[in-house]
């Protein structure tokens, strides 16, 4: 429906100018998040095949999660959430979010490539950053909600939350399903076998920082050694 | 290995450098403290420095008794203190004898040394580890290695003992070694014996053994149970230890009859989590009926990685209830005293080890008379007397008043605890509390709030919020009225619009 309306539109016509034609097509793939989250079967198919989406959009949905993220922590009434903000950092905050993300993205990519996984790592990122789309829609407004509630309505409160992400992880399923064009089983399978994955990068990631950080080691004590001979 | 995962997450999260959040023990010594040594943990578990609750009003060792020009025998290895009215009673278990002192506006006099009791054998002590005397001054003495615990008058004629049961239950084979005592009003007697984990022994008044109260609940690993249940033979589940419940460290008597107990037996981990229960008041049957409403059980201190020798949690040697059920446990480890009142709250906590007066070298007993504490110490060989400062003074004054109903002296008096402390939640919760029955709910929503009470705020913004929703009824309507209408007109001039420009498209075309 969108679609249609914007085709006509006269700003997508070739004449005009380039920053222009992205920009709607921004907009037109921001919407299409809407979509998406409401119909995840359909939704990610033409995502992906009929490249209704754009990594800008779901550049934008990442850093809207960990916005809120931190948000969330610093303005949510302390009935419900009571973070320490003089210890809270924001970029260890968002770090400890972003991270796992991107690690959980590549590991799934590198799993399903040797499965016949039809999604490429582009496709994977763009799926998932979509999948967040409620988590934010329904996280940003409780955070108004949480200071209009007292604790006994705390329930309510929480059912919300609880359910922006079972539905977010209901996304990343259908979306993973979709992207790689597998069965409910194999998807499933492949879940655990992508944090399996994730684990052994971290491993991975932490020998070699830790040899690393021995060779820096050794090279400035073998520096302070040569310059203590020196002098 | 730490240092290079902290590395790693530093590298990766683009963390400009570990400075940046700036943690505020690494200013303070080795023990944790700079200056004070009294504090109070906040909402978060940390520590937060408090002014003096206490102060040493005096000190009561061999000398201020005069016992060098009495017999000679200083005090050796004291173990335990009681105190009944205005008479403290000490357990000089290294004399084997009973230290009879009368305390009175900060004067310590010696009026008896118990060390023969008249009608029974044999008459003197050995090894008395602790010592009750009830209201009619008939004193109990668990006299460890003579294996009873003697009743004797006031004029230490023998009454009668409690001995070794002759019972299944009790284990004939070992010795009778009472360490702890305390008796209740209907004169049963309560004993700790070393090597019993069944809980306390009980004694009814005419010395027969009713059997034992307040057992851990035997825990059973379940990975144990399977290996010991289907992968051990008959004879090597017998030869294995069986699971053991732990033992307690101490006991008291408070006046309601119910008994605070402390263990030092269970594992770090469980700490935080309560269910070691390191404190706990036992009713008639045995069941720990400790009051814990606040975010943190009551453990003691609540981070002990320090980097100093006295690594490990804080080991409860002996607890003391005074008035309004407010307890006072001490920590032999650190030599530290931690106040709870009866919500479990932790009121403060003072003392470390030392050689000045107020610290400890071994702090093993303690009891109050009033609200003035008095420590044991088993290596100075010497009783500390704590009398409360007017800020210590004022907390219970305050818990008092809001106790018996009088909400106005309360808030002045936490008005005046928050002068001096402005870091001490309860002050807010009390003042919060009487702001909220005086219905200036914003005023308490904000004390509510700096306590970190979850539950009043939310009861004093339940009022608010339907104060303001009456106040501000039209301004609600208009805005939700604003909300209705303005998309209506805006999509009504996009339409317009759309129609417009379609018009003129056409007539491009044509």
């Amino acid at each position: 429906m969108s679609t249609a309306k914007s085709a006509s539109k006269p700003a997508v016509r070739a004449d005009d100018g380039k920053a222009k034609a992205w920009l709607s097509r921004y907009r037109q793939s921001l919407r299409y998040a809407l979509y998406v989250i409401t119909h995840p079967f359909d939704g990610f198919w033409d995502l992906i095949h009929e490249k209704k989406g754009s990594i800008a959009a779901a550049n934008t949905f990442l850093i809207l999660f960990l916005l809120i993220r931190v948000l969330k922590l610093i303005a949510t009434n302390f009935q419900f959430i009571s973070a320490p903000i003089q210890h809270i950092n924001v970029f260890e905050e968002m770090g400890s979010l972003l991270l796992p993300f991107i690690v959980l993205c590549v590991a799934n990519w590198a799993m399903t490539t040797l499965f016949e996984g039809k999604g490429r790592f582009k496709d994977i990122y763009m799926g998932m950053c979509y999948a967040l789309v409620p988590y934010i829609l329904i996280q940003l407004p409780m955070i108004l909600v949480s200071n209009m509630l007292t604790y006994e309505e705390g329930s309510f409160y929480s059912v919300l939350l609880a359910f922006s992400v079972i539905w977010c992880f209901f996304l990343v399923f259908v979306g993973l399903m979709e992207i790689h064009d597998y069965g409910p089983g194999k998807t499933f399978i492949f879940l655990i076998v992508t944090v399996v994955g994730a684990c052994v990068i971290l491993f991975l990631m932490l020998v070699f920082f830790s040899l690393l950080s021995d060779a820096v080691a050794f090279f400035v004590s073998f520096y302070r050694e040569i310059v203590f001979r020196l002098n | 290995m730490k240092k290079t995962i902290s590395f790693l997450l530093a590298f990766l999260l683009l963390i400009p450098a570990a400075g940046a959040f700036a943690d505020d023990s690494a200013s303070l010594k080795e023990d944790g403290f700079s200056t004070s040594y009294t504090y109070n943990y906040d909402y978060w578990g940390d520590v937060q420095m408090s002014p003096d609750p206490y102060r040493v009003e005096t000190i009561i060792d061999s000398m201020t008794l005069g016992l060098e020009n009495l017999d000679g025998k200083l005090i050796t290895k004291p173990q335990s203190i009681f105190i009944r009215n205005n008479d403290v009673y000490l357990a000089d278990s290294g004399n084997n004898r009973i230290l009879q002192i009368r305390y009175k506006d900060g004067e310590a006099t010696l009026t008896r040394v118990i060390s023969e009791i008249t009608g029974t054998e044999p008459a003197g002590f050995n090894n008395p580890t602790d010592i009750f005397a009830d209201e009619k001054n008939n004193i109990y003495i668990a006299d460890q290695n003579n294996n009873r615990v003697v009743m004797v008058d006031k004029d230490l004629n023998f009454i009668r003992e409690f001995v070794k049961p002759d019972d299944a239950t009790f284990n004939q084979a070992s010795a009778f070694l009472p360490s702890k005592i305390a008796v209740d009003v209907a004169g049963r007697v309560y004993v700790l014996a070393v090597n019993v984990n069944k809980g306390f022994m009980k004694y009814e008044n005419d010395a027969t053994f009713t059997g034992y109260i307040g057992a851990n609940a035997v825990k059973v690993n379940m990975a144990d149970y399977i290996w010991k249940r289907y992968f051990m033979s008959k004879e090597q589940r017998a030869a294995s230890e069986s699971f053991v419940p732990t033992e307690y460290e101490n006991m008291y008597m408070d006046e309601k009859g119910f008994i605070y107990a402390t263990t030092t037996v269970f594992k770090e981990y469980e700490l935080l989590s309560d269910s070691a229960k390191p404190i706990r008041r036992l009713n008639g049957i045995g069941n720990d009926i400790l009051i814990k409403n606040d975010r943190y059980p009551p453990i003691g201190d609540l981070d002990w990685k320090s980097e100093s020798l006295q690594y490990g949690p804080s080991k409860l040697a002996d607890i003391t209830a005074m008035k309004n059920e407010i307890y006072v446990a001490v920590d032999r480890m650190r030599g530290r005293l931690f106040g709870y009142d009866s919500q479990g709250v932790m009121l403060w906590a003072f003392g470390t080890k030392g050689s000045q007066d107020g610290t400890f070298n071994r702090a093993i007993a303690l009891d109050h008379m009033g609200y003035d504490l008095f420590v044991v110490d088993e290596m100075k060989n010497s009783i500390t007397v704590f009398t409360p400062t007017e800020y210590g003074q004022m907390i219970y004054d305050a818990t008092d008043a809001y106790l018996s109903g009088d909400y106005t002296a309360s808030d002045e008096l936490w008005q005046q605890v928050m002068k001096l402390n402005a870091n001490y939640p309860l002050a807010f919760r009390g003042i919060g509390r009487s702001l909220l029955r005086q219905e200036k709910y914003e005023e308490a929503m904000d004390y509510f709030e700096r306590a970190h009470a979850r539950e009043e705020y939310g009861r004093a913004f339940k009022q608010y919020r339907k104060y303001w929703v009456e106040k501000n009824i039209w301004w609600v309507f208009l805005v939700i009225g604003l909300l209705l209408i303005v998309p209506l007109i805006l999509g009504r001039i996009k339409r317009t619009k759309w129609e417009v420009i379609m018009h003129e498209h056409s007539k491009v075309r044509k």
